[in-house]
C-alpha cells in the first residue's frame, strides 16, 4: 500500500473519502445506535430484574428462570402490611425538610452573592465549596458526636439538617447562575415602579429563576431520599429509618422477603428516575460549577 | 449544553452592584457598621447551616479522635495519641489501606476508560440518541443502595439471574457451591464491589464529559479533518486535550466519591470475612461500633487523604489554567 506512487494515492483518496461519506452512513448509523441501545439496556438491566422480582409471586421467588410464570401485583399492595409504609413516610419527611431547608437558606444566599459584592463574600463562596467537597460518610463519627451531644438521635430534624447542609452547595451554584443571568434593569424597573428589593425578588426574580428553582428542588430531593450512612448512624428504631435503612436492614435477616424488598425498591427507585430525567441537563453544571475554573 | 457561569470566588473589587449600596456615601461608624451588617440577613441562614452540619462535625471528629471512651461509650478524659497508637497496631490496617488504594485507583480508572467510549457514542447522531441518553440515568439517580441490593440479589448462589447466566455460559459449574457463592471468597467479592461501583459511577462520568466533548467548537474538527488526520489522530490530539479540563474534574468528583463510598462494600460483604474486603471507610465505619475513639482516629486519616485529593487537584487545575 506504501509503494503506491504520490499522484494515485492523492487521486484515490478524495474517491475513498466521497464513497465513505456517501454509502456506508446509513450502515454506520445503524452500527452506532445499536451498540448505544446495547449500552443503555446494559445500564437498565438491574432495574429491570428489580421490576420483575417485585411482580414474582411467593412460590416463584426461588426460580431459576429470568421470567416469572405469573405476575404477582398484589406484591404492591401486601407490601403496605409489611410495615414498609412508616418508612416511606420518613424517607418523604426527610426529603421534603431537607429541601424546603436548601432552598431557604440558598435561595436568599445565593441572591445576594450574584447581586452584590461584600466583605466575606469570597469567603462565604470558598466555605459553600468545602461543603460540596466533602462527604458525610468522612466525617460520620463527628457526626455521630454532635447529634448525641444535642440528643437528637432517632429525630427526623437531625437527618434534615444534615442532608440540607451537604446539598445546599449544589442549590447554591446552580441558583447563583440563574440569578446573575437576568438582567439587573427588569429589577430596577420593578423597584422604580414602587417594589421595595425584597417584593421585587418574590415577583420578578423568582420566577424568572424557576427553571434553576425546580432544579436544585429535584436534586436536592433524590440526594436526601437516597442518603444512607448518616441515616444508618443517626436512627436507631424501626419506626425512624428511612426506607434505604430498613431495606438494607431485610438483608441480615434470615430469610429475605425479597419480593417485597423489591415492591419497596420499584416504589423508592421508579419516581427517582423519570423526577431526575427532568433536570438531566442541568445536573452537571452545578455539580462541576464549583471546581472548574 | 449551555456553559453556566459559576460565582467569581476570587471577585472581591467593586463591581456594579456597589453602587447601590454606596448611594449613600460611608459617612458615620454607625452607617459603616450597617453597611458591614448588611449581607447577614441573606447569608447568614446558609453560613449557619455549614458551620454546624459541616464544621462542627469536624471538630467533634478531631476531639473525639483525642478523648479516650470506655466500652459503653462514657468519656474517659483525654486519650493523648492513644487511640491512634492503636490504631496503627492494627494488624488489618495496612492491608485495608493497600486495599483502599487499589479500590480507588481501579474504579477511577476503569470508569474514566468506559465513559470516554460510551461519551464518544453517545456524542454522535443516530436516531434514538435521547432515549438511549436517558437510560443511563437511571443507576445515577437510583439509591446505591437499591442497585446494590439487586446486584446482591442477582449474584445469589442459588438463583442468582447473574449466576444463572454464568452457568448458562458454563462459568460456574453448580448452583449453591464454591464457585456460585461469588461474594463468599473475598478476592471475587472485592472484584464484584469493583464492578458495581464502576456500574453506578460511568453515567455521572459519562454525563459529565458528555458536556465537554459539545463544548468542544466543530470548526476545530473540520480544521483537522482539512489537515487530513485519521479519525484516531483527531481524537488523540485535538479531543482528548480539549477534554482535558472535563476530564480532571470528572476524575476528581470520580476520587471523592469512590473513596467515600460506603453503601456497596457494606451491603455485599460489610467489609468481610474479617476485613479481607474492607476498605477505610468500612473499616472506619464498623470500628465505630466497639471503639468511638480509635473510629475517629481513623477517619482524621481519612480526612487527611481527602484534604490531599482537594489541594492536589487545585494545584493541578491552576497548573491547567495557566497553561492555556
Amino acid at each position: 500500500m506504501t509503494t503506491q506512487t504520490a499522484p494515485a494515492h492523492a487521486a484515490a483518496r478524495p474517491a475513498k473519502s466521497r464513497a465513505a461519506r456517501r454509502t456506508p452512513p446509513r450502515l454506520r448509523t445503524v452500527g452506532l445506535a445499536g451498540g448505544a441501545y446495547l449500552i443503555a439496556i446494559f445500564f437498565l438491566l438491574p432495574y429491570l430484574e428489580m421490576i420483575l422480582t417485585a411482580l414474582r409471586p411467593h412460590n416463584e421467588i426461588r426460580d431459576r428462570n429470568y421470567l416469572p410464570h405469573h405476575f404477582a401485583f398484589s406484591n404492591f399492595i401486601n407490601i403496605w402490611d409489611t410495615g414498609l409504609g412508616t418508612n416511606l413516610r420518613v424517607s418523604l419527611e426527610i426529603a421534603v425538610g431537607s429541601t424546603a431547608l436548601v432552598l431557604l437558606v440558598a435561595i436568599p444566599a445565593a441572591y445576594y452573592t450574584a447581586r452584590r459584592n461584600f466583605r466575606g463574600k469570597r469567603l462565604f463562596l470558598l466555605l459553600v465549596l468545602i461543603t460540596q467537597m466533602f462527604q458525610p460518610t468522612a466525617m460520620i463519627v463527628g457526626i455521630y458526636r454532635e447529634f448525641m451531644q444535642f440528643n437528637m438521635i432517632d429525630s427526623v430534624w437531625a437527618l434534615v439538617l444534615v442532608n440540607a447542609g451537604f446539598n445546599m452547595a449544589f442549590a447554591v451554584w446552580i441558583l447563583n447562575a440563574y440569578f446573575g443571568a437576568i438582567p439587573k434593569e427588569i429589577e430596577e424597573a420593578a423597584i422604580v415602579d414602587g417594589c421595595s428589593r425584597v417584593g421585587a425578588m418574590f415577583r420578578v426574580i423568582i420566577p424568572l429563576a424557576m427553571p434553576g428553582i425546580v432544579t436544585a428542588l429535584i436534586f436536592t430531593f433524590i440526594a436526601a431520599w437516597n442518603e444512607f450512612i448518616v441515616a444508618l448512624t443517626l436512627t436507631t428504631s424501626d419506626a425512624t429509618h428511612p426506607l434505604t435503612v430498613k431495606a438494607s436492614s431485610y438483608i441480615g435477616q434470615y430469610s429475605i422477603d425479597w419480593q417485597h424488598l423489591f415492591a419497596g425498591s420499584v416504589i423508592a427507585t421508579i419516581p427517582v428516575i423519570i423526577l431526575f430525567a427532568l433536570i438531566e441537563g442541568k445536573v452537571v453544571s452545578g455539580l462541576t460549577a464549583g471546581s472548574v475554573k | 449544553m449551555t456553559q453556566t457561569t459559576h460565582p467569581d470566588v476570587r471577585g472581591a473589587g467593586p463591581g456594579p452592584g456597589e453602587a447601590r449600596v454606596v448611594s449613600h456615601r460611608p459617612g458615620g461608624p454607625l452607617r459603616r457598621l450597617t453597611r458591614a451588617l448588611a449581607p447577614l440577613p441573606w447569608i447568614a441562614p446558609a453560613t449557619g447551616l455549614i458551620l454546624f452540619v459541616v464544621i462542627w462535625p469536624v471538630v467533634a471528629m478531631f476531639q473525639t479522635s483525642g478523648q479516650h471512651y470506655s466500652s459503653l461509650g462514657f468519656d474517659m478524659g483525654s486519650a493523648g495519641w492513644k487511640n491512634f497508637t492503636r490504631l496503627f497496631a492494627e494488624a488489618d490496617l495496612t492491608s485495608v489501606m493497600v486495599r483502599t488504594v487499589v479500590w480507588v485507583v481501579a474504579v477511577v480508572t476503569i470508569t474514566m476508560l468506559l465513559s470516554l467510549g460510551v461519551a464518544q457514542l453517545f456524542n454522535k447522531q443516530f436516531p434514538g440518541r435521547r432515549v438511549a441518553r436517558w437510560a443511563l440515568i437511571a443507576p445515577w439517580a437510583a439509591s446505591v443502595v437499591m442497585t446494590t441490593l439487586v446486584f446482591r440479589w442477582m449474584l445469589d448462589p442459588n438463583n442468582g439471574a447473574i449466576v444463572v447466566f454464568l452457568h448458562q455460559l458454563g462459568v460456574v459449574k453448580d448452583f449453591n457451591g464454591t464457585g456460585s457463592n461469588v461474594l463468599a471468597n473475598p478476592v471475587s467479592a472485592f472484584c464484584w464491589e469493583i464492578f458495581v461501583a464502576v456500574f453506578v459511577s460511568v453515567p455521572f462520568t459519562t454525563y459529565a464529559l458528555l458536556a465537554g466533548l459539545q463544548a468542544v467548537p466543530a470548526d476545530v474538527y473540520e480544521a483537522a479533518k482539512l489537515d487530513g488526520a485519521s479519525a484516531f489522530r483527531t481524537y488523540l490530539s485535538v479531543t482528548l486535550p480539549l477534554l482535558r479540563p472535563a476530564l480532571l474534574v470528572a476524575a476528581l468528583i470520580n476520587v471523592m466519591n469512590v473513596f467515600n463510598s460506603f453503601p456497596i462494600i457494606y451491603e455485599l460483604t460489610g467489609g468481610g470475612p474479617g476485613n479481607q474486603t474492607a476498605t477505610t471507610t468500612i473499616f472506619m465505619y464498623t470500628t465505630q461500633q466497639t471503639n468511638i475513639g480509635e473510629a475517629a482516629a481513623m477517619s482524621v486519616v481519612n480526612f487527611g487523604f481527602i484534604i490531599v485529593i482537594v489541594l492536589l487537584f487545585l494545584r493541578a487545575s491552576k497548573w491547567n489554567s495557566a497553561e492555556d
